[in-house]
């Protein structure tokens, strides 16, 4: 297993008060795989995807990635954000070579990783600029060439396209989909849209409201290039919104 | 712990877990005290040894008891209360003028097209460098220390203020208007309250202005003042008593900014529920 | 523009007036002509050339000592929790008391010479510096620092790649307003104990009744702030072009 997590909890303490957002999970993903972390606000998604980032530490449990246990970020583990987190004061190439030039690979080497993957997400024609003058879409596109750059082992993806438009949004998810077909690195990819994850999972993980548990697992059984309107597609999608909605009611309660 | 770790600054940043009141409390207490404790020794090591004149630093008994010297023989209080008179006149001179132009100037283009000007032409120039016309022009007196705290402390609090009504949401106006307000109205119970954060901070400006100010105008020409207090002991190397006196004009000041930060929580109150 | 020609001529209508008029001493209302008398007199015979020359060299070589410990004990204080909390309650302190009122104690320290001018703008300057720099260092978004750290940015590598770029905007406003304030308080501290300066000077125009020179005086201290401040805030612009909103393609 690539990703390697058993008995994970996390509680927050804040002023005296203790939240506990995630409780005993576990999970196990294959290399290659893309899976999906689904579940209403709270139910502590985004934190089981820090403490394997590597961003928060367990309460309990452990996290083991590549056969080594996990106690801090790293370069084999590849971030994207939601709010893009680029670099202002680099350009696109100096944000996609960033990891790069931190491990000191020689310059025509870097040159050349930066080319590829530039042309990769489609962004050849804006290298020189920089982040405040592209779009959402844009910068997006840098913040996964710059983590694919970089040859990480997994790639974590949180809610990496919450800040888009919808249109842009269905835009990049093709985009996505057509470089893991590419490039089949291990994904996992928190989101709250149930349409997203049908979209681009191999597997979907439902998870309850908070603290957080797994709820239930859907193994997707589509073609690797998928159509958003197909019988099968619509199946996926309702099954797991009446799993997600049983969840989302007790948020509201 | 001591240069933050890279795990600690993934979780929290560089600002760090966010800490108890409690434990803020004993750290600053445990910081005030180190630094009494520095002064007190270096204080107490000059008296013993003296490498030089003890008078140059003075250790804080030295200082409180120059001060407790003073309010013996009865002068403290009439310094204390002339630098407080000069400031509270000066400021609300400066803040009455600020307000009532920085209100008009935020409505009327007229005026504001007429005031600004003058304002942006002054401002560059430190106020200080004006003291001494002022001397020129009303004398020694009070006159010119009041006068000059009034014109120092008018620029801040009427850009404030203007900016306080520049800023307002046009469409608070309207909504008013909708519900049937006339300008009087508009006046009183829209752009008066939705200024009011704006105003306020350029009272405590004022207020700092004030004290920042009144020193050098007591240092040069007047005959008392906590200024004139600390200027004096310069003749007779009298640093217990300037000490002393700075840290009494500290004490008035960051009191006076107290005060303001009370009127704006009580007013204010809006902003906070709790 | 048009503001400040309107301002000149309502200047020079009042005080020719009042010329005209006798209402007030002519002294005391100086005409722009008398002003520009005054200016062109210091200048020609070199004196007021020296005295700006004093001033920016006194503010200068203050400012400039007051920045580098700020900067130093900006990022350590920034960086370091306990270095933070036992600094914060003594800055907490010192910020009540108005800066000028310890001009006196510097003289009697320093003397009257420049030691004591310099120490003065470096004291004056150098806590708000301080406390800005440290706020811009504080502020450097988290995401940031993940980010880097997940494309395997080690410890030092966060401090060089990513906190000192990340502040750097905000430490240099902190040191443009350092500069700011340096300036306001110069000529206060040239009051006093100087023989040269323009605060000297025109504490001159008061003791020998000349208030064309003080108006003068007030004014190139007014344009040096005013010149100094634009050229600071157009290598701010240039060094941060990659703040500026330009058009996205």
């Amino acid at each position: 297993m690539k990703i390697h997590v058993r008995g994970l909890s996390r509680t927050f303490v804040a002023l005296g008060r203790e939240t506990p957002a995630l409780l005993d999970v576990d999970l196990d993903v294959a290399e290659h795989e893309f899976v999906c972390l689904l579940g209403p606000s709270g139910c502590g998604k985004s934190t089981l995807l820090n403490i394997v980032a590597g961003f928060l530490r367990p309460t309990s449990g452990e996290v083991v990635v590549g056969g080594r246990p996990v106690t801090g970020p790293g370069a084999d583990r590849g971030v994207v954000f939601q709010e893009y987190v680029l670099f202002p004061w680099l350009t696109v190439a100096g944000n996609v070579e960033f990891g790069l030039t931190l491990q000191g690979a020689p310059v025509a080497e870097r040159r050349a990783i930066v080319a590829r993957y530039l042309e990769l997400v489609g962004l050849v024609a804006h290298a020189e600029k920089y982040p405040v003058q592209l779009s959402g879409g844009m910068k997006q596109r840098v913040a996964i060439a710059r983590a694919l750059a970089n040859s990480p082992e997994i790639i974590l993806m949180d809610e990496p396209f919450g800040a888009l438009d919808a249109q842009t949004r269905e835009v990049l998810q093709d985009e996505l989909g057509r470089i893991q077909r590419v490039e089949h690195k291990t994904v996992l990819f928190v989101t709250h849209s149930i349409r997203e994850a049908v979209y681009l999972a191999d597997r979907v993980i439902v998870m309850t409201s908070a603290p957080g548990r797994i709820k239930q697992v859907f193994t997707i059984k589509l073609p690797e290039v998928r159509d958003r309107f197909a019988p099968e597609f619509t199946h996926y999608e309702s099954e797991i919104t009446r799993v997600v909605k049983e969840e989302v009611a007790k948020v509201h309660e | 712990m001591w240069l933050s770790s890279v795990p600690e600054m993934m979780e929290w940043g560089l600002q760090g877990a966010s800490r108890s009141r409690r434990s803020v409390l004993w750290w600053r207490l445990a910081s005030l005290a180190a630094f009494l404790a520095l002064w007190s020794g270096a204080g107490g090591f000059v008296e013993a040894t003296k490498p030089f004149n003890p008078l140059f630093l003075p250790a804080p008994w030295v200082v409180i008891g120059a001060l407790l010297d003073l309010a013996q023989k009865g002068q403290l209080w009439v310094h204390v209360v002339a630098t407080l008179e000069r400031v509270a006149v000066g400021f609300s001179a400066g803040a009455v003028l600020a307000l009532a132009l920085g209100l008009l100037a935020g409505q009327v283009r007229a005026v504001r097209n007429v005031v600004e000007p003058v304002v942006e032409l002054l401002r560059p120039i430190p106020p200080l460098a004006m003291l001494p016309l002022f001397i020129v022009w009303v004398g020694i007196g009070e006159g010119s220390k009041v006068g000059f705290i009034t014109y120092a402390t008018f620029f801040p609090m009427f850009v404030t203020t203007v900016h306080g009504v520049a800023q307002i949401d046009g469409r608070l106006l309207r909504a008013a208007q909708s519900l049937g307000a006339r300008p009087h109205h508009l006046f009183f119970r829209v752009i008066l309250p939705a200024a009011l954060p704006d105003v306020l901070t350029g009272l405590r400006l004022g207020v700092a202005l004030s004290f920042f100010v009144i020193v050098i105008s007591e240092f040069v020409g007047a005959e008392s003042g906590l200024g004139y207090l600390i200027n004096d002991g310069r003749n007779f190397f009298l640093v217990p008593q300037m000490l002393g006196a700075a840290l009494l004009l500290g004490l008035l000041g960051y009191a006076g900014n107290g005060l303001v930060r009370v009127l704006e929580r009580r007013v204010l109150r809006w902003q906070h529920p709790r | 523009m048009l503001a400040l020609v309107g301002v000149l001529v309502a200047w020079a209508a009042v005080s020719y007036g009042n010329r005209m008029l006798g209402v007030m001493a002519p002294a005391l209302l100086p005409t722009p002509g008398d002003v520009a008398k005054v200016f062109t007199e210091t200048l020609g015979d070199g004196s007021l050339p020296r005295h700006v020359a004093t001033s920016l060299a006194r503010v200068a070589v203050g400012f400039g000592l007051a920045a580098v410990g700020a900067l130093a004990l900006g990022l350590l204080a920034a960086m370091c929790v306990p270095v933070r909390l036992m600094v914060e309650p003594l800055i907490e302190f010192v910020r009540p008391i108005p800066p000028l009122a310890f001009l006196p104690m510097f003289l009697v320290w320093f003397g009257l010479g420049e030691g004591s001018k310099v120490a003065f703008i470096g004291y004056t300057t150098f806590f708000p510096m301080f406390v800005a720099i440290a706020a811009a260092v504080l502020r450097v978004d988290v995401t940031l620092l993940r980010a880097a750290a997940s494309l395997g940015a080690g410890h030092l590598d966060l401090i060089r790649r990513v906190i000192v770029p990340a502040a750097l905007p905000g430490i240099i406003v902190a040191l443009r307003l350092g500069f700011a304030l340096a300036l306001f308080v110069i000529v206060g501290a040239e009051f006093m104990g100087a023989d040269a300066g323009l605060g000297h000077l025109i504490m001159e125009g008061r003791n020998f009744f000349l208030p064309a020179q003080i108006v003068m005086g007030a004014l190139v201290l007014g344009l040096l702030g005013s010149i100094v401040n634009a050229l600071l805030l157009a290598a701010e612009r240039r060094l941060f072009r990659w703040r500026e909103a330009g058009a996205s393609s």
